[in-house]
């Protein structure tokens, strides 16, 4: 038994699921060309498993209501303490390392104390795209456009001080600030994520689509511009893919993500190839 | 009017204001003064190396050339005003660091970050004269070529030369230059030295030369600084690279011989890394 797109479209859980994807998308190719620049990526990992935890003790202790609050606090918090770790970066894994396994292990503890529905639980590591309600969607739309109006106003300092710190430093750029702006960018974002794809999937769409980007262009606006394309191929393809297989939807948002990183790979390594033919005759 | 020229002359031989002025300057870093009782003034056009052992402050001299630490005594004035983050009178070449392979930047992308990339808000006015303008530095330093170069596939020479067009392109009266020659081999350390002596020449940039070794520089140098553990001379080469000068600084047994156009340092070899003249 089979429904054709447009039957599905006609649903509004299912319209709800694409606009939320569709804004999430933007958002997580936006940003992801700065955590990769940053070298952040084992940081999103940590605060998507931290944004994890706060919405599983929020659950526990509050209810379903307080899932969005719980995600929140739990990734800014500890994306701004992520900001704040300096740029030696194995100090900042193994810190990264420890605070991620906490928040892991406290997670699975809240939500093994938690006695109501398993959807409930379940949604947070591997998203409920599907109970995706029209006030998530607004509150998601305008959390998005405030990300994107500070992102616009921030975006040239940023992209200095997260790919060339010392020269930013030097010229005046408080690259400090910065940083912590940018970490509560990435924890909303995070936080946001956790409650559509989950907690498992939020890395797939901030790092995949902008680390494949990164392969096939060195340009700063088109690599975001690609990142946001490949983010949203990934999950509007997901969407669909799930719903038409009734399956989950984070096998088919990881699996598009990975093809579009290999083939963009694939095209790196030839770019590579001639530019060296050109430059060695 | 026959007083334009004559009163163009007396403001330039009269009032030129210096490029640097530091007077009775101290600075001190975690607790510890790392010079003190510094006075230098450094005119437009004038080519200053500073030379020192590692540690000796010379980058922390620059720190503080941008604004980016106050004295802890004494007065610093750049084009005649305190120094202040993100002045466009300053262009800053900083020690090497090699950027990561897929860093999303092309050539003409980290150039143009020196212009605006302080810049709050969006790029939307003046993109032609912003290309133009980078378009320029790039000629400067021969880089063309490298425009739409990933930054970070290029090698350590293609990537010095970008960023002393980043320096340039905001057209800085002073350019302070953190051992830029640092593991350059000799052709692009010429390069480099010529680049910068004619853009003094042409523009009247002074420039401020933070470098282990004054031979590749010495044509060049008008004046030496050279600090040791808080000791320091300033003076022409002639002054400043004598046997008695550095036996003093190093407060130990230095033997300055000058062989053809060179200037060898004996003595102190464990203090000292900049006796040699080509890469090491
Ligand atoms: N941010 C800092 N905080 C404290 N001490 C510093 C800092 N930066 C440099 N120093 C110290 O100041 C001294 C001079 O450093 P620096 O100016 O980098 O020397 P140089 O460039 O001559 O090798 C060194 O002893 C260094 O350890
Ligand atoms: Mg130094």
């Amino acid at each position: 038994m089979t429904y054709s797109l447009l039957d599905l479209l006609a649903l509004d859980f299912v319209r709800n699921a694409l606009v939320a994807g569709v804004v999430l998308a933007v958002l997580a190719g936006l940003l992801g060309p700065l955590v990769v620049g940053r070298g952040m990526a084992f940081s999103v990992h940590g605060t998507a498993e931290l944004a994890f935890a706060g919405g599983a003790g929020a659950l526990l202790v509050f209810g379903t209501e307080a899932i969005g609050w719980g995600a929140l606090i739990g990734a800014v918090l500890v994306a701004l303490l992520f900001g704040a770790l300096g740029r030696a970066q194995r100090e900042r894994d193994s810190v990264i390392g420890v605070l991620l396994s906490f928040g892991l292990g406290l997670g699975v503890l809240f939500q093994a104390l938690y006695t109501g529905r398993s959807a409930n639980k379940f949604g947070l590591l591997v998203g409920q795209i599907v109970g995706v309600d029209v006030g998530d969607v607004l509150t998601l739309t305008v959390v998005g456009v405030v990300v994107l109006v500070v992102l616009a106003v921030v975006r040239r300092p940023l992209l200095f001080a997260s790919l060339d710190p010392d020269m930013a430093a030097a010229r005046g750029v408080p690259v400090r600030a910065l940083s912590i702006v940018f970490a509560v960018l990435l924890g909303v974002t995070v936080a946001l994520g956790v409650q559509i794809v989950g907690a498992l999937l939020v890395l797939c769409l901030l790092i995949t689509p902008a680390a494949a980007a990164a392969q096939v262009t060195a340009s700063p606006t088109l690599a975001s511009v690609l990142a946001v394309v490949f983010a949203e191929i990934a999950v509007v393809g997901g969407i669909v893919a799930s719903l038409d297989a009734g399956l989950p939807i984070s096998p088919f948002v990881a699996s598009i993500a990975f093809v579009i990183y290999l083939v963009c790979r694939a095209l790196g390594a030839l770019r590579t190839r001639r530019r060296v033919a050109v430059a060695t005759p | 009017m026959p007083w334009g020229p004559l009163r163009d002359l007396f403001v330039e031989v009269l009032l030129v204001t210096p490029s640097i002025r530091l007077t009775d300057a101290e600075v001190r870093r975690g607790g510890r003064t790392l010079w003190t009782g510094l006075d230098l003034d450094v005119e437009p056009g004038e080519f200053v190396a500073v030379l020192g052992p590692n540690g000796s402050g010379k980058t922390t001299l620059l720190t503080v050339l941008l604004g980016l630490l106050p004295l802890a005594v004494g007065t610093c004035e750049v084009a005649g005003r305190a120094p202040h983050r993100g002045s466009a009178d300053v262009g800053y070449v900083p020690q090497q660091t090699s950027m990561d392979a897929l860093t999303p930047l092309r050539g003409r992308d980290l150039v143009g970050l020196g212009l605006d990339g302080h810049r709050f808000g969006l790029p939307f006015r003046g993109r032609a004269e912003r290309a133009r303008k980078v378009r320029e530095a790039l000629l400067q330093v021969d880089a063309l070529d490298l425009a739409d170069a990933p930054v970070g596939a290029l090698s350590g020479g293609e990537q010095q030369r970008l960023r002393i067009a980043q320096a340039l392109v905001g057209d800085p009266g002073l350019l302070l230059a953190d051992e830029p020659l640092h593991s350059l081999d000799l052709a692009r350390q010429r390069a480099v030295v010529e680049l910068l002596e004619r853009r003094r020449r042409e523009h009247g940039t002074a420039v401020v030369f933070v470098t282990h070794e004054l031979n590749p520089v010495l044509p060049v140098t008008d004046r030496v600084l050279y600090l040791v553990d808080g000791r320091f001379r300033i003076g022409t080469p002639d002054e400043v690279m004598t046997s008695e000068t550095l036996s003093e600084l190093y407060r130990t047994d230095v033997d300055v011989v000058r062989v053809r156009d060179r200037i060898v340092v004996v003595g102190a070899e464990d203090r000292l890394v900049h006796t040699g003249g080509g890469p090491r």
